[in-house]
């Protein structure tokens, strides 16, 4: 089976692009909250990547990366008609959608707002009312705006420098929608870890459930290596076949920003050495 | 005949009477202890052709020979190694091919000591014939790359008879057993692997240095020489659902996925940067070839102060591969004594060799570390002997408050595996037990779906490459009866 890219759309220029991916056999089964895990070449790590779209009538998904290592960048030197070497999925459970009787609130941050766009899409689709509340440092790294807008009733933006939507962080959004009048069935939560863990915290100030999508280091992702086991409720978890959406509000973050940081000093050797080799492919 | 043959391969080999006294079990060349801890190659070199000549003449082609009936795929030994005697190579590999499906797997892997080998005659009053690695220098020497004629005695394989397919689920030896055996009968077999390479334990599991990927590659050419298909980067239960092969034609399924989800020992500080389950250090370094970064992408990281727990074959190759990584000490910590190791003792001498210390009697309680969450630490407490328990070994038993430290940066769990839930718990109507193996008719390994079939260490629990061969020798069997009566 060829993976064929169909469709590269730079998101932000250098940083985060979105592919689409002809893949049916994975189209037909990814539900809202499921990720792949792809490699680049012959000799390259497995990254696991949260499926940001499914369009199964044309058997393609959609995928949106952050340049942020070694693998992230030979990725970014793929166009259209080039194939993904390996690409397996859907993996991980997908999110508990059912109907709700109260909006339910989708908050995104960074290139985490591509992967909530599935399971914001997916509310939406089982009658739902959705709102999206995502953010970013500044108006340029903000992504998946439009796109949101087309399955939310309603879009909030948050930018750290004020130059779109409300100047601060999502999280001062979400705190003045759970205190405002009506109700909210749940929250969910796609992003940085850090903002995972305040919106987990606000909503539970209100009461509200929170779902996170937790992006724990991976290697196979079906549950046979325990890289990715994280702590929810005082018990081992492995968010590639028990996650990657846990209870917020039993999530141990702390954990999980230490055990991403476990390889950091070979990722920023890999990705050096990358850039000394420079295999950039701009000019096509 | 071959009792012919082996009497004139013995006088030639032996041109003087042969007398009463056998000729020593030949040894296995190896890569010296102090230059192999440098590198991933293979330890046991394998024999040359003289070697192998040598060894086969000892054997005394029993007319009841117990080396069959220690051998869980009933290879005949004797005639193999009859034909090998006769210096007739590829005849031998016919005879082992038509019982086992990855002869030079089983040669290198296999713990001959405790099936055929410990049935061989020779071994009643000094050494078995060295039977496993009579099996690896016939399958390195002679490989049935498309050669069909050499594994059926037809010309050619059977074409596949039309429509039947059987698709396997997992690419471990339980999977290619049943692919290598049905293919020669004319049914046409796909394999789907969830992993990015085909193999299943064999590549994810098993060390470089004990069973080199050029071997497991070469097996499965010669599979697809002979029009097996493999599928990979499909995952059962997720990708590709059992009732779906069914609808899509598949006569039958065959499920081989083995027994991959990790024991952890559920204490303290097992969440810190530097305690992995084997599984994930190992496929780290084996599917992923760590030990060749930053030229092969996947990282780890060498560890100044290794500490593994468990003591079966998996601990050792965790063990032995810390050291090839650069390890300043390896320990094995283990909660029983030295007699109630599992591992084979042929790799508990090469970890000895090789510098590998063996901390018995000792039990983890917790991890200690740093405020970054890194392993700095690990307590042990010390064990003595009780009473043996359900398994016919001593158990453990604490000494209460015997308590130490020991520095470590990195510790590996092998403390053995659990059942994958994920194909079973989306099967409906597929029985598994109260922990989670599929349940099976034996002697068929037919399943509670019907043309449902499966075997190895998701029906037996985490147990040996050749006793999934076998699962897969008798479930390839029951479903050729039944498709081809």
């Amino acid at each position: 089976m060829v993976h064929r890219i169909v469709r590269k759309r730079p998101l932000i220029p250098g940083r985060t692009s979105e592919l689409v991916i002809y893949a049916p056999h994975i189209a037909a089964k990814a539900r809202p909250g499921n990720f792949v895990i792809l490699r680049v070449h012959d000799k390259g790590e497995r990254i696991p990547l949260t499926i940001a779209n499914v369009e199964r009538n044309d058997g393609t998904i959609t995928l949106v990366y952050l340049v942020l290592g070694k693998t992230t960048a030979l990725l970014d030197t793929l166009h259209a008609g080039d194939a993904i070497l390996d690409l397996c999925g859907p993996l991980g459970k997908p999110t508990a959608i059912r109907r709700r009787p109260a909006p339910v609130v989708c908050v995104g941050g960074g290139t985490g707002i591509a992967a909530m766009h599935h399971i914001a899409k997916g509310h939406r689709l089982a009658g739902n009312m959705v709102i999206g509340i995502i953010g970013a440092r500044s108006k340029d790294l903000l992504l998946f705006e439009p796109e949101l807008r087309l399955v939310c009733h309603e879009v909030l933006v948050a930018t750290d420098d004020g130059s779109r939507g409300r100047k601060g962080l999502v999280t001062a959004l979400l705190e003045e929608r759970l205190a405002g009048e009506g109700r909210v069935a749940e929250v969910l939560a796609v992003g940085p870890v850090p903002m995972m863990a305040a919106v987990s915290e606000v909503a539970g100030r209100f009461g509200v459930p929170c779902q996170v999508s937790l992006n724990a280091i991976m290697l196979d992702g079906i549950g046979m290596c325990g890289a990715c086991r994280v702590t929810v409720g005082g018990e081992t978890r492995f968010a590639c076949v028990d996650g990657p959406e846990f209870d917020g509000a039993k999530v141990d973050f702390r954990e999980l920003s230490q055990r991403l940081t476990a390889f950091r000093p070979q990722e920023r050797h890999a990705y050096e050495e990358l850039e000394k080799s420079h295999v950039c492919r701009c000019a096509n | 005949m071959p009792t012919r043959s082996w009497k004139k391969a013995m006088s030639a080999a032996a041109p003087t009477e042969p007398s009463r006294i056998r000729p020593p079990r030949t040894a296995m060349p190896e890569q010296p202890a102090g230059q192999r801890v440098g590198n991933f190659d293979e330890v046991a070199l394998g024999y040359t052709p003289d070697m192998a000549r040598a060894e086969a003449v000892r054997c005394l082609a029993c007319k009841k020979p117990g080396c069959v009936a220690g051998c869980p795929v009933g290879i005949d030994i004797p005639g193999f190694i009859t034909a090998l005697a006769a210096g007739d190579v590829p005849r031998a590999y016919a005879v082992i091919r038509r019982a086992n499906s990855l002869p030079a797997v089983c040669g290198r892997v296999c713990p001959q000591e405790s099936q055929c080998e410990r049935g061989c005659v020779l071994g009643l009053k000094g050494e078995p014939v060295a039977i496993g690695r009579l099996e690896r220098y016939v399958a390195d020497t002679f490989m049935a790359d498309g050669a069909c004629a050499v594994l059926t005695g037809a010309a050619a394989c059977p074409p596949p008879v039309a429509k039947t397919r059987v698709a396997c689920i997992g690419s471990g030896p339980a999977s290619l057993t049943v692919a290598g055996t049905l293919v020669t009968r004319g049914i046409a077999v796909d394999v789907y692997e969830a992993l990015h390479e085909p193999g299943g334990v064999l590549v994810y599991g098993i060390p470089e240095f004990r069973l080199p990927k050029a071997v497991v590659r070469r097996e499965i050419a010669a599979l697809k020489s002979l029009c097996v298909r493999f599928f990979t980067n499909w995952v059962g239960g997720r990708t590709v659902m059992v009732p779906e092969l069914l609808d899509q034609g598949y006569e039958a399924v065959f499920i081989g996925i083995g027994a991959g989800l990790p024991v952890f020992l559920d204490i303290p500080g097992e969440s810190r940067i530097g305690v992995f389950s084997a599984n994930e250090y190992l496929t780290r370094v084996n599917l992923g070839r760590a030990y060749a970064f930053p030229e092969w992408d996947t990282p780890v990281y060498p560890g100044r102060r290794v500490v593994v727990f468990g003591a079966g074959n998996v601990a050792l190759d965790a063990a032995r591969t810390a050291v090839r990584l650069g390890a300043r000490s390896v320990s094995i910590v283990y909660r029983r004594s030295e007699n109630e190791m599992p591992a084979r003792a042929e790799e508990i001498r090469h970890a000895r060799e090789e510098g590998v210390g063996f901390v018995c009697l000792h039990a983890p309680v917790a991890f200690g570390g740093d405020a970054q969450g890194r392993l700095a630490s690990v307590r042990l407490q010390r064990m003595r002997l009780g009473e043996p328990d359900a398994s016919g070994r001593c158990r453990p038993v604490a000494c209460e408050g015997a308590f130490c430290e020991i520095e470590a940066d990195i510790a590996i769990v092998a403390v053995g595996t659990r059942a994958n839930p994920l194909l079973p718990r989306s099967t409906p109507g597929l029985l598994v037990n109260r922990r989670g193996y599929i349940s099976v008719t034996e002697a068929t390994g037919e399943t509670t779906l019907p043309m449902v079939f499966a075997g190895g260490d998701i029906v037996t629990g985490a147990a040996t490459v050749i006793s999934a061969m076998g699962a897969g020798r008798r479930a390839a069997e029951a479903i050729s009866r039944r498709l081809l009566g």
